[in-house]
């Protein structure tokens, strides 16, 4: 694992100002901007932030959410301990059901699909709602699920700021008063959509909601400046604060020949400066001689994270989102499962209630709540507290898969270790519910020698005489393993693939003995199995270890482990304790 | 806001536009699955085709949407029995959504409070004779996705749970949408959709601007926008019920048949689920292009949307499905 990337250098006093800015924005035109992500571990930064925003977005009342949101909490439902009061159903509003809400979620990095795609429906709605995401996420792949993240408009990242960094912020409420009521005047110049639409595109940035939610920040801004027309500034705030953070790659220089296009007059030929560095006279007189867009993404450019490209290289900059999102590993059924016995607790729209249970804890106070409500209409006087909820416990079923090379001299006592350390595996599988299978390949191609199996028995007798000897096909191996892994995963068992090889590949996926055209094989199966996010293990058991194996685990996403003359009980512990938590 | 996107107003993805429509001809099709980037108007797409479709005739007091007193199913105690005209439905189904919101479930307060036994309808009584959506189809959970597998081709809705037996009807067009990025469709779940398509963010600037520009338009001067697109719309329904009509008169003729056999044999499709689609969907083309006969210039429209799902997954080809679809497309119908 790569050591993470030191915090890109910024200026503290930029940043704060820009997340003031940000506040503020979002206060002007909370319902049209979606909301904000703040990116800031818990510290006084974010608390001074967080303390000015409920003053400001009044008359909008903050609402913070919990994790364990529930369907009934946020939109509303049966109110199930006043309706047994009254015997008659009565409903609960909910936290949206009460006009505009700022929706404050704390933990956001932690917030599951489920919830994120709610989020995501009422920010759609387009009733007002706002969302602010404090994300603590310290990993790369700790954040802010995308389908969230994606609609709201202002991103902000406090990290690294020290409270002397932050001065208090003074926004007075009235100002905000006055340019919510001017904002719906606020016009746009003619050219102000062609041109965040390029800046965005030349920032790389795919979604066409970010123009849409840049535009409206710029509004919003030309509404708090008292501006009756967007302006330039409007716009560089808008870009600053929406589209830079958006950004998947450094803006090139104007291309030599844009598209043909009638009313774009062509790009004055610029001063070369170098190539990304922010060009020094873009604040002087002779801005008006520049195009817009440069303007912006000039802008852009002076605050785009240093670490962005390196990011990039390392592949980490785009969406593979572990695990908030993808199927998977997070199985926490109360729905299937074993029966647990029935606890008490509360009807929440998730949890279904175990009828008996119920009446059996309601039956022993029939007579003193008889007594004591004799009018009551029910034939049974039930209480909230009575409610006892089923439980079920199901455990998503573990599959390792070895993909084991059977390829050249050392092809037998490789095989002969995998197997024992798959026999060892087993052995302990009973406590631990683990599937194994076992892939091998050799010559010019693979198959699978075991498939997923609890069974030790059949595993002795399937791995009894094993092949081995010729070319490594190891993209052939991996693309087996891969496929046993997408199969077993539709069966709802949580795959993770362990390699074990000692070569470099040689032998191409259509059976070609061509060493390159291998190399990039395995290379892009390695690519496919990182995509689905299957959790690896290289094991290089070659007497030096390798560089291209470790390359491969890297692109794989794979913990890589040399591991020479290795056994059956070291694999097998080292496998158990690599992938098996 | 009350009005949804017009469907008209829609810049570009003319592969989505076109599977929509179709589904709204002819409901058979059986679904759209859309995959491709945030942000390029899959869900605008799904709300704007409800509003564009003409309402349907539906029993007030009915909680499936039935058209008519006797298809009311019997547990539902109606209590509204006038005919009122209702949009289109299209229901969200939520990621999160528990079993029981969408099957629907025991009634708990009326159960604790009234000793009763009564049903609560689901999500998918709702959405009877209207649309489902799913975004994010692919982040589903198993366990639903089963229940809708089942729901979707039987076209009713079973409930045997909890002392309740239960059933309705639940005739949906399922759409989905999702990133591919994020997970794959279960193979299953893959092949019940009849058409898939993929949508990409507009590469082309101009396209681009003139989203953002609709867009804006549509958010700032709302009336405005709405005067001039809702002409469209209407037209575009026109055409639509004219289709519908039209349908039962389209022909195939074997020829077409056996193109469609052709390509599936092509392409590798499993089961014969790929021709009935490919050979209902072009026909649904055909009636929208007002044609009386189902030609190749059809099927050729359709192919990739029709088949593009149903070929076997290759992680190294890296062309996509599509293109294969295509290439196959080009050698057969030459």
């Amino acid at each position: 694992m790569l050591a993470p990337a030191p915090p890109p250098e910024r200026d503290p006093v930029e940043v704060w100002g820009r997340a003031a800015t940000a506040v503020a924005l979002l206060a002007v035109d909370p319902g049209g901007l979606g909301g904000l992500w703040l990116k800031a571990r818990v510290g006084p930064a974010r608390e001074r932030l967080m303390a000015v925003l409920p003053g400001l977005l009044a008359p909008t009342p903050a609402a913070r959410l919990p994790l364990t949101l529930t369907d009934e909490q946020l939109f509303g439902g049966v109110d199930l301990a006043a309706t047994l009061a009254a015997g008659a159903v009565v409903r609960s509003r909910g936290v949206l059901g009460n006009g505009p809400r700022a929706l404050v979620v704390p933990m956001a990095e932690r917030l599951t699909g489920g919830l994120a795609a709610r989020l995501a429906q009422v920010l759609d709605a387009g009733q007002g709602h706002c969302v602010v995401a404090l994300d603590e996420g310290a990993e790369a792949d700790e954040r802010l699920p995308q389908t969230v993240a994606d609609r709201l408009a202002l991103h902000v990242d406090l990290s690294g700021l020290a409270l002397a960094d932050c001065p208090d912020l003074e926004i007075d409420p009235d100002l905000i008063a006055a340019a919510r009521a001017r904002l719906p005047a606020v016009r746009l110049p003619a050219d102000a959509v062609e041109t965040v639409v390029r800046v965005a595109h030349r920032l790389g940035i795919a979604s066409l909601r970010a123009p849409l939610l840049a535009l409206a920040a710029a509004r919003a801004s030309a509404a708090l400046d008292g501006e009756p027309v967007v302006t330039e500034d409007d716009l560089i705030c808008a870009v600053e604060l929406v589209l830079a953070p958006r950004a998947t790659m450094l803006p090139a220089e104007p291309e030599e020949a844009p598209e043909p296009e009638a009313e774009e007059p062509p790009p004055p030929p610029e001063p070369e400066t170098g190539d990304d560095t922010p060009e020094p006279d873009a604040d002087e007189d002779n801005v008006p001689d520049m195009l817009p867009e440069e303007v912006l993404l000039e802008a852009a450019r002076a605050i785009l994270p240093a670490d962005l490209l390196a990011k990039l290289a390392a592949g980490k900059a785009p969406r593979v989102t572990g695990a908030s999102a993808g199927t998977g590993a997070a199985k926490k059924g109360n729905r299937r499962g074993r029966p647990l016995p029935s606890r008490p607790g509360r009807l929440d729209g998730q949890s279904r209630i175990d009828l008996v249970a119920t009446l059996r804890a309601a039956a022993p106070w029939q007579v003193i709540r008889r007594r004591l409500t004799p009018d009551a209409p029910q034939k049974v006087l039930i209480r909230a507290e009575d409610i006892r909820l089923r439980r079920f416990e199901e455990k998503s079923d573990r599959l390792l898969i070895f993909a084991v090379d059977a390829s050249g001299s050392a092809a037998f006592t490789r095989l002969a270790e995998a197997k024992g350390a798959v026999e060892l595996l087993l052995g302990e599988a009973y406590a631990r519910r683990d599937y194994v299978a076992l892939v091998a390949f050799r010559g010019d191609h693979a198959e699978v020698l075991l498939p997923p199996t609890r069974s030790l028995v059949q595993t002795k007798r399937r791995l009894a005489g094993l092949p081995g000897g010729g070319g490594t096909p190891l993209a052939a191996g991996l693309r087996s393993a891969l496929d046993l892994a997408d199969l077993s995963r539709g069966r709802g068992l949580t795959p993770s693939i362990a390699l074990l090889t000692d070569g470099r590949a040689n032998i191409a996926l259509d059976g070609r003995a061509d060493r390159p055209t291998a190399a990039e094989d395995a290379r892009r199966m390695a690519l496919a199995v990182r995509a689905t996010a299957t959790p690896a293990l290289v094991i290089d058991m070659s007497p030096r270890p390798q560089s291209q194996l470790r390359d491969l685990a890297g692109e794989m996403n794979a913990t890589y482990l040399p591991l020479p003359r290795a056994d059956a009980g070291r694999l097998s512990a080292a496998v158990a304790g690599a992938l098996v938590p | 806001m009350t009005h949804p996107f017009p469907f008209s107003a829609i810049v570009g993805q003319d592969e989505m536009k076109r599977a929509m429509i179709l589904t709204a001809i002819d409901p058979g099709i059986g679904g759209v699955l859309v995959f491709g980037d945030r942000g390029t108007g899959k869900s605008t797409s799904v709300r704007a085709l409800a509003a564009l479709l003409p309402p349907i005739t539906a029993v007030a007091g009915c909680p499936c949407n039935s058209a008519s007193r006797e298809d009311c199913p019997d547990w539902a105690e109606i209590r509204d029995e006038t005919l009122v005209e209702k949009p289109t439905p299209v229901v969200d189904l939520p990621l999160g959504a528990t079993e029981d919101r969408v099957v629907g479930a025991l009634d708990i307060e009326r159960a604790l409070t009234r000793g009763e036994k009564a049903f609560e309808p689901g999500l998918l009584a709702r959405a009877n004779r209207g649309y489902l959506y799913i975004d994010e189809v692919n982040l589903l959970e198993d366990h639903i996705v089963d229940l809708l597998l089942d729901v979707a081709v039987s076209g009713e809705n079973v409930i045997e749970r909890e002392g309740l037996s239960i059933r309705h009807k639940a005739r949906f067009v399922l759409v989905g949408s999702g990133n591919p990025e994020e997970g794959e469709l279960r193979p299953q779940l893959l092949d019940r959709f009849g058409l898939s398509v993929e949508v990409a963010s507009p590469k082309d600037i101009d396209q681009r601007i003139e989203v953002i520009r609709r867009r804006d338009a549509y958010e700032t001067d709302h009336d405005g926008f709405m005067a001039h697109w809702t002409g469209e719309d209407a037209a575009l329904r026109t055409r639509i019920l004219a289709a519908r009509a039209l349908l039962r008169e389209v022909k195939a003729s074997d020829d077409a048949l056996r193109d469609c056999a052709r390509l599936c044999v092509a392409l590798g499709a499993d089961g014969l689920r790929g021709e009935l689609t490919l050979l209902r969907a072009a026909r649904a083309y055909a009636a929208f292009a007002g044609a009386d006969e189902v030609t190749r210039e059809h099927l050729r429209a359709i192919a990739p949307s029709a088949l593009r799902h149903r070929l076997r997954r290759d992680p190294l080809d890296e062309a996509g499905s599509g293109t294969r679809v295509e290439r196959a497309v080009a050698e057969v119908l030459a």
